[in-house]
């Protein structure tokens, strides 16, 4: 394994004792269920699919610790940035499963986050959300409101230029702001050796003057601990943190990908045996906080949760006219309704 | 009190961020240099180093680290130092500030206006004498905005600073010491989206903005000694467009005189033309015109006068568009 790393919880599931966080085993449980639901629902996604009942989707598949360990650490104050790569982050901050669905299913209304959740939208231009992180964690700063903001993004966005900018602000501003890039190895094909000639990404923290570390991303109990404390760092005045949750992306890029074209089997074989739900596994059964009886019950609540949340974004009727115009400004322009009355009345002739 | 368009604009954000809170206003050099305009004179001494932020240079952040603050309940004023480098944050303007109110179906607005100082005219550096509004007009979810005199530059930026969509302020470098007008010390209001006949006339409409409209004006000076008497209508905000104004003033007059400082191709003077082609072709008289910037890269200082639509050339168009 790789040296240098923030480790919990060995290859073998067996714990450090003394980097152990103290969780009861209430929530350890739940940090297994939240985990074998993301990854029940990313099967099931990919499932849709391939039978055409959704859109091309980026799975999350290998990524099960890091996100729900660092989202699990996230108070119902702070604010979350995510990438496009986050059903374990969802998930676990409790965004509605039929809102993942719905969006991927090409329905602009999935991305109507409840006003409850400080969940920001998606972000698909690849790192562009970081600026708006430390914009929020700017403002957070100035309210005196002792939050903070956590952004997600891949390997691929450290090479781009709103990586060193918004990393730059916070670092001059120290913001309280938590980055936690997800290095999964690849950017679509493009390796992280070709993202960056450095040894780790935690360590372009040092250049913008705060801390970077990396952690195992594959380790639940290593990426919550780690999260918790940048967070608590942060809500009370210490300044940003870069977290490098090194893992692997078993899946493809997204569902238009093949990944088979640029990686070898081995490599995805040997990541498989570090797989993050097993190790959490053996280490909750080693406590005896996991048996059959277990894993059938959160299977089984994963699955009805998953099919009704398909089921209520299936039913979910497609958008009407005015739903595509009215958001584009708070009032609706004279040329949009213009435009609305021709389109409406476009459809009401029905097809020429 | 008698204020050039700097000190109308400089009035209108300390006012408004003595009356809200949530105003604040960040780029390079705003804090204590004022700004390299002195735009933002005074507004650090007055409310801080939390509300007026001098950050570092980085364009594409300060755009959207200003979308994350309108995202958390502020009203950002973001300055571009030119309108050259807003190029750095086209993707957040774009991508993000545009789209979010769409993206989020609504729960997430971006109340912030991005500054910025446009134009040519003044004889400055490369990428310092820019007017590439239509690239913005283009854009659904953007409004753009441009003044053209002291007394609407205050109640535009108002009116843009309150208003819940991301705006694009365009301040024409060439009027910022202009000349001085008569601006009312208490704040007020010009809605966006309202054009303003600016000279009222008969038998042309000269359809222009921002700093083009002092080069329609002297033109039509020159064209009265031969007895034309142009309508001139400022458009002031060019995005969302006052079509019906510009319909109304074309059906009374029956020509069509456009005038900008951009590019010729695809400028918005296409988009003028093409609406009252499609919706008034019949009241024209005469073929549309357009008297605009030459589809080059603007020239630096030896050369500009070749590309900055003048009111000689302007005062040409007049006459041609007269005679056909």
């Amino acid at each position: 394994m790789i040296k240098d790393m923030f480790q919990v919880l060995a290859e073998n599931g067996r714990a450090r004792p003394e980097l152990e966080p103290k969780l009861p085993p209430s929530d350890l449980q739940k940090l297994y269920a939240l985990m074998a639901t993301t990854r029940a629902a990313d099967l099931k996604a990919l499932k849709l699919q391939r039978q055409g009942r959704m859109g091309t989707f980026a799975p999350s598949l290998g990524h099960e610790a890091c996100q729900v360990g660092s989202a699990f650490a996230l108070q119902r104050k702070d604010w979350v940035f995510p990438y496009f790569r986050d059903l374990g982050t969802y998930i676990t901050l409790g965004l509605p499963l039929k809102n993942y669905f719905l969006y991927w299913m090409g329905n602009e209304e999935g991305m109507r986050i409840p006003a409850d959740l400080n969940i920001f939208t998606i972000s698909v231009p690849v790192g562009s959300q970081l600026p708006h992180s430390v914009g929020c964690a700017l403002a957070m700063k100035y309210r005196k409101e002792q939050a903070a903001v956590v952004a997600y993004f891949g390997d691929g966005a450290t090479s781009e230029g709103d990586f060193g900018e918004a990393l730059n602000f916070a670092g001059v501003f120290k913001t309280p702001n938590v980055f936690i890039c997800f290095n999964n190895q690849y950017a679509i094909s493009t390796p992280v050796r070709r993202q960056t000639a450095a040894k780790t990404i935690a360590q372009k923290a040092i250049a913008y003057g705060f801390d970077g570390i990396r952690a195992d991303g594959n380790d639940v109990l290593a990426m919550y601990a780690l999260t918790r404390e940048a967070l608590e760092k942060a809500r009370t005045g210490g300044g940003p943190t870069l977290i490098e949750a090194f893992t692997y992306r078993m899946g493809n890029h997204t569902t238009s990908d093949d990944a088979s074209r640029y990686r070898m089997e081995a490599e995805v074989k040997d990541w498989s045996r570090r797989d993050p739900i097993e190790r959490f596994r053996r280490y909750l059964r080693d406590k005896g906080l996991w048996d059959e009886s277990f894993e059938d019950h959160v299977q089984k609540e994963a699955e009805d949760l998953i099919n009704k949340a398909i089921e209520e974004a299936e039913s979910t009727p497609p958008p009407r006219p005015e739903d595509l115009f009215i958001h584009t400004y708070k009032d609706m322009t004279p040329e949009l309704n213009d435009q609305l009355a021709e389109l409406r009345d476009l459809l009401k002739g029905g097809p020429r | 009190m008698m204020l050039n368009m700097v000190q109308a604009l400089n009035q209108a954000m300390h006012q408004e961020m003595e009356k809200d809170p949530r105003v604040v206003v960040l780029g390079e050099d705003v804090g204590l240099d004022g700004g390299v305009f002195r735009l933002t004179e005074g507004l650090l001494e007055k409310f801080g180093p939390e509300r007026v932020i001098d950050t570092p240079l980085a364009e594409s952040t300060i755009v959207g680290a200003s979308i994350g603050m309108a995202v958390a309940g502020l009203r950002p004023i973001a300055e571009i130092q030119f309108m050259g480098f807003i190029y750095l944050a086209i993707n957040q303007i774009i991508a993000h500030a545009a789209r979010l109110r769409n993206r989020s179906r609504g729960r997430f607005t971006v109340p912030i206006v991005i500054r910025t100082p446009y134009g040519a005219g003044v004889k400055a550096l490369e990428h310092h004498s820019e007017s590439t509004e239509a690239l913005f007009c283009q854009i659904p979810g953007l409004k753009v905005v441009v003044p053209s005199t002291p007394y609407d530059a205050k109640g535009l930026l108002l009116a843009s600073i309150r208003d819940d969509d991301p705006v694009i302020f365009l301040e024409p470098t060439k009027l910022y010491r202009a000349g001085r007008q008569d601006v009312p010390e208490d704040p007020y209001e010009i809605p966006l989206g309202t054009a303003k006949i600016v000279r009222e006339g008969e038998g042309v409409t000269i359809v222009a903005w921002g700093a083009m409209i002092p080069v329609a004006q002297q033109a039509a000076e020159i064209v009265g000694k031969d007895g034309i008497f142009p309508e001139v209508i400022d458009l002031r905000t060019l995005s969302p467009l006052d079509r019906e104004t510009v319909l109304e003033s074309v059906r009374r007059n029956g020509r069509l005189l456009i005038v900008h400082e951009a590019p010729k191709t695809c400028g918005l003077g296409a988009e003028v033309a093409a609406f009252v082609a499609e919706r008034a072709m019949f009241q024209l008289d005469a073929p549309v015109l357009r008297i605009t910037g030459q589809d080059i890269t603007v020239p630096l200082a030896k050369g500009e006068d070749y590309y900055y639509p003048s009111p000689e050339r302007v005062a040409r168009g007049i006459k041609k568009i007269m005679e056909s």
